[in-house]
C-alpha cells in the first residue's frame, strides 16, 4: 500500500515535471511541443556516453543538463521562432517532425539496441534493508522532492518576479503583453531555457530508473503525458500540471494494481480512463465551470 | 455545380491517373513503389477529410488505418491456413473468410464507425486539445493490438494475407476517395466544417454545431482510412501492430503537412511526392544510381533526411506546397489587381 502510493507519487511527480516542461512553453508561444520527449532522450543517451567513457557523475550530470538546454535552445531559433506566426496545426505538426528527425538521428548513431548508463547507481538501492521501506528505492524520494521544489520553484518565480509577471502576462495574451513592453524573446528564451531544465532533470530520474536508453526513450512518458495536460486543462499552468501530475499516478496506480495478465493493458486503461473523464469534463477535468471549450483564433 | 469547381476533383484525379500509368510501364520490381503511393494517397486524403477541412490536426487516424488493416487482413485469410498462424482467434473470426471487394468494405466500415464511437467525447474538445487527445486513440489501438491474440497476431506479424491490391485497384480506389472528399468539401455539411475551421467562435455564433460537423468529418474521414487500411493489407500481405503506428503517423502527416493540408489537390501532391521521396531514400540506404550518378547513404539516413526535409518545407512554406489552394481554370481574362482570395484559399 505504502508502496503503490509512493510509486504513484514519484510517477506522478515525474510527469507533472514533464507538464510544467510542456505547459510553460504552450504558455508563451501556444506550442504544444511533442518533440519534448526527444529532449530527455537526448538527455539520457548524453548520460550513457558519458558514462561509458568513465567521467564522474557530477560531470556527466552537467553535461546532460547542458546539451538539452542547448537543444532546445536550437529548436527555439531554427524552427519555433520562424514559425510563431504560422497557423497552430502547422507549429503541431512541426515539433512533431522534430521528434522524428531527433529520433533517427539516434536510432541512426546509437542503433535500436540502446546503451547503458550507470549514473548515481547508488540511488536505485532500497531505502532500508528490511521492513516495509525494503522496496522502496531512493529514486522514487528523489523523484518526489524533486517534483515538490520543481513545482513551488517556479511557483515563486511565476508570482514573485517580475520575468515571471512579464510570463504569465505573455501566457494570457501575448500580444497586449508585447504592447505593454514585456520583451518577448526573453521571456521565450527563458521559457524554453527551463523547459529544458525540467527535461534534463526529468531524463536524470528516468535514467536512474530505466538505465537501458534506446532512441525511444520517454516516448510512450511523452505521449501520456501530453494526453494528460489536455485532460487537466492547457490554458492554465497548473491545470496542465496537474493533469501530468494526475495521469502519472493513474498510470502508476493501474501498473501496480491491475492483475498480471492485464498489466500489458496499462495504456489502455489509461487512456480509456482519459477518454471517460474527456467526456464528462470536456473543458479539462481542471477549468473552472464556467470555461467553455470555444477555441481562441 | 459549375465548371470551376469540378477542376478540384479532375486535377488531383488526372494525377493519380499518371502516377498508375507510368507504373503500369515500369518493371515488376519497380511497380511497388507506384502501388505504395497509390495507397498512400489514399491515406492522405483520409487524414485530409477531417484535418483539411476541419483545421484540427489529428494524430489518431492511423488507428483507423489500423483497424481496417486487421479487420481486412483477418477477414481474408483463407479459412484452411487460418486456424493454424493465429489459433487464438475467436471462433467466429477464424472460422469465416470473405472476398476481396467485401473485405474493404468491412475495413471502411470498421474505420468508420470506430471513428464516430471515438468522436463523440474527442470533438466536443476545442481543436487544440482535440488533436493531442485522439493520441489517446493510437495509444489503446496499438496497445490492443499488440496484446490482444484473440483479434489478431500480438505481437507478431499476420500473414498469409492474399496481395490483391494491385495498379488498377489501387487506381480505382484512389479515385473513390478523392471523388468522395471533393463531393464532401463541396457539399452543405463541408462547407458548415469549412466554416468552423476559419472561425469556430463565429461559426457557433451563426448556428453551426461545431462538434456536430466536426464528428461527421471525423467518421467519414476514418472510414476512408479504414479503407485505406484494407488496401494497404493486402498490397503488403502481412501487417503488424508497429506497422501501423508512429512511424506511418508521421509519414502520412508530412504528406499531408507538406502538399498543403488546406486543399484536396495538396494532400495529393504531398502523398505522392513524399511517398516517392521515402521510396528513393529507403532504396538509397541499399545503393542506388540515378542519372548515373551513385548514392551511397548510410543506413537510418532515409527518416533523417525525411525528417530534416518536413521540417524545412514547414519552416519556409507554413501552408504547404500548394499553399492550401485548390486547382484553378486559368483565367482567360487578365487579373483584377485587387482580386479577393478565393474562399477555399488559407489554412488558418
Amino acid at each position: 500500500m505504502l508502496q503503490t502510493a509512493l510509486n504513484a507519487l514519484a510517477l506522478g511527480s515525474v510527469y507533472a515535471l514533464m507538464a510544467v516542461g510542456i505547459g510553460l512553453v504552450f504558455g508563451v508561444l501556444r506550442l504544444v511541443n511533442f518533440a519534448y520527449g526527444q529532449l530527455i532522450m537526448a538527455g539520457a543517451f548524453s548520460l550513457a556516453v558519458t558514462s561509458e567513457h568513465g567521467w564522474p557523475d557530477w560531470a556527466s550530470l552537467l553535461t546532460c543538463f547542458a546539451v538539452v538546454i542547448a537543444l532546445s535552445l536550437l529548436m527555439e531559433v531554427a524552427v519555433f521562432r520562424p514559425l510563431r506566426d504560422a497557423p497552430p496545426a502547422t507549429m503541431l505538426v512541426a515539433t512533431f517532425a522534430i521528434a522524428f528527425l531527433l529520433q533517427a538521428i539516434a536510432l541512426m548513431k546509437f542503433g535500436s539496441l540502446g546503451k547503458v548508463a550507470t549514473i548515481f547507481p547508488g540511488l536505485f538501492d532500497p531505502v532500508a534493508d528490511s521492513g516495509r521501506f525494503a522496496t522502496v528505492r531512493w529514486v522514487t524520494i528523489v523523484a518526489i522532492a524533486l517534483g515538490v521544489v520543481a513545482v513551488v520553484g517556479l511557483t515563486v518565480l511565476l508570482d514573485r518576479t517580475s520575468v515571471g509577471l512579464h510570463m504569465r502576462a505573455a501566457a494570457a495574451d501575448f500580444r497586449t503583453a508585447r504592447l505593454l513592453g514585456v520583451n518577448a524573446n526573453r521571456v521565450i528564451t527563458l521559457a524554453v531555457v527551463l523547459s529544458g531544465v525540467l527535461a534534463a532533470a526529468v531524463s536524470v530520474i528516468l535514467v536512474i530508473q530505466t538505465p537501458l536508453v534506446v532512441p525511444s526513450f520517454a516516448l510512450r512518458d511523452t505521449i501520456i503525458v501530453l494526453v494528460g495536460v489536455v485532460v487537466g486543462g492547457l490554458d492554465r499552468l497548473w491545470t496542465a500540471t496537474l493533469g501530468g501530475f494526475s495521469i502519472g499516478v493513474a498510470t502508476s496506480i493501474f501498473t501496480d494494481k491491475l492483475p498480471t495478465d492485464a498489466t500489458v493493458y496499462v495504456d489502455s486503461f489509461v487512456f480509456g480512463l482519459v477518454i471517460l473523464v474527456l467526456l464528462l469534463r470536456p473543458s479539462g477535468l481542471f477549468a473552472p465551470r464556467s470555461a467553455r471549450p470555444v477555441e481562441r483564433a | 455545380m459549375r465548371l470551376g469547381s469540378l477542376v478540384g476533383f479532375v486535377v488531383p484525379a488526372l494525377l493519380v491517373v499518371a502516377v498508375a500509368a507510368v507504373g503500369s510501364f515500369v518493371s515488376s520490381a519497380n511497380e511497388i513503389y507506384f502501388l505504395t503511393a497509390l495507397v498512400d494517397v489514399v491515406i492522405v486524403v483520409g487524414l485530409y477529410v477531417f484535418v483539411g477541412n476541419s483545421g484540427v490536426v489529428s494524430f489518431g487516424h492511423i488507428s483507423f488505418v489500423a483497424v481496417g488493416a486487421f479487420g481486412a487482413g483477418l477477414a481474408t485469410i483463407p479459412t484452411d491456413v487460418k486456424p493454424n498462424i493465429l489459433p487464438d482467434l475467436f471462433p467466429f473470426i477464424r472460422d469465416h473468410s470473405i472476398g476481396n471487394v467485401e473485405s474493404l468494405l468491412l475495413a471502411a466500415a470498421l474505420g468508420g464507425v470506430f471513428a464516430f464511437l471515438v468522436g463523440l467525447p474527442l470533438m466536443r474538445l476545442s481543436g487544440l486539445a482535440a488533436g493531442i487527445a485522439t493520441f489517446a486513440v493510437l495509444g489503446i489501438t496499438h496497445n490492443v493490438l499488440l496484446y490482444y491474440t484473440k483479434i489478431g497476431p500480438g505481437a507478431g506479424t499476420m500473414t498469409s494475407i492474399p496481395e490483391t491490391t494491385h495498379l488498377t485497384q489501387a487506381l480505382v480506389a484512389a479515385l473513390i476517395a478523392i471523388a468522395v472528399a471533393w463531393l464532401y468539401q463541396l457539399s452543405p455539411l463541408g462547407r458548415l466544417v469549412r466554416a468552423s475551421r476559419e472561425d469556430a467562435a463565429v461559426a457557433q455564433a451563426v448556428g453551426v454545431s461545431v462538434h456536430r460537423q466536426r464528428l461527421w468529418a471525423f467518421t467519414l474521414s476514418g472510414a476512408i482510412c479504414g479503407f485505406a487500411g484494407g488496401l494497404l493489407v493486402h498490397q503488403l500481405g502481412t501487417i503488424t501492430a508497429e506497422g501501423v503506428y508512429l512511424d506511418l503517423t508521421f509519414l502520412t502527416l508530412a504528406m499531408l503537412v507538406v502538399g498543403g493540408a488546406g486543399s484536396l489537390l495538396g494532400a495529393v501532391v504531398g502523398a505522392l511526392l513524399v511517398s516517392g521521396l521515402d521510396s528513393f531514400l529507403v532504396n538509397a540506404e541499399n545503393g542506388v544510381h540515378v542519372l548515373g550518378v551513385s548514392f551511397d547513404v548510410p543506413s537510418g539516413a532515409s527518416l533523417v533526411v525525411l525528417g530534416a526535409l518536413m521540417a524545412l518545407i514547414l519552416v519556409l512554406r507554413p501552408a504547404g506546397l500548394t499553399g492550401g489552394r485548390e486547382a484553378r481554370l486559368p483565367r482567360l481574362r487578365r487579373e483584377r489587381p485587387q482580386e479577393p482570395r478565393p474562399a477555399t484559399g488559407g489554412t488558418s
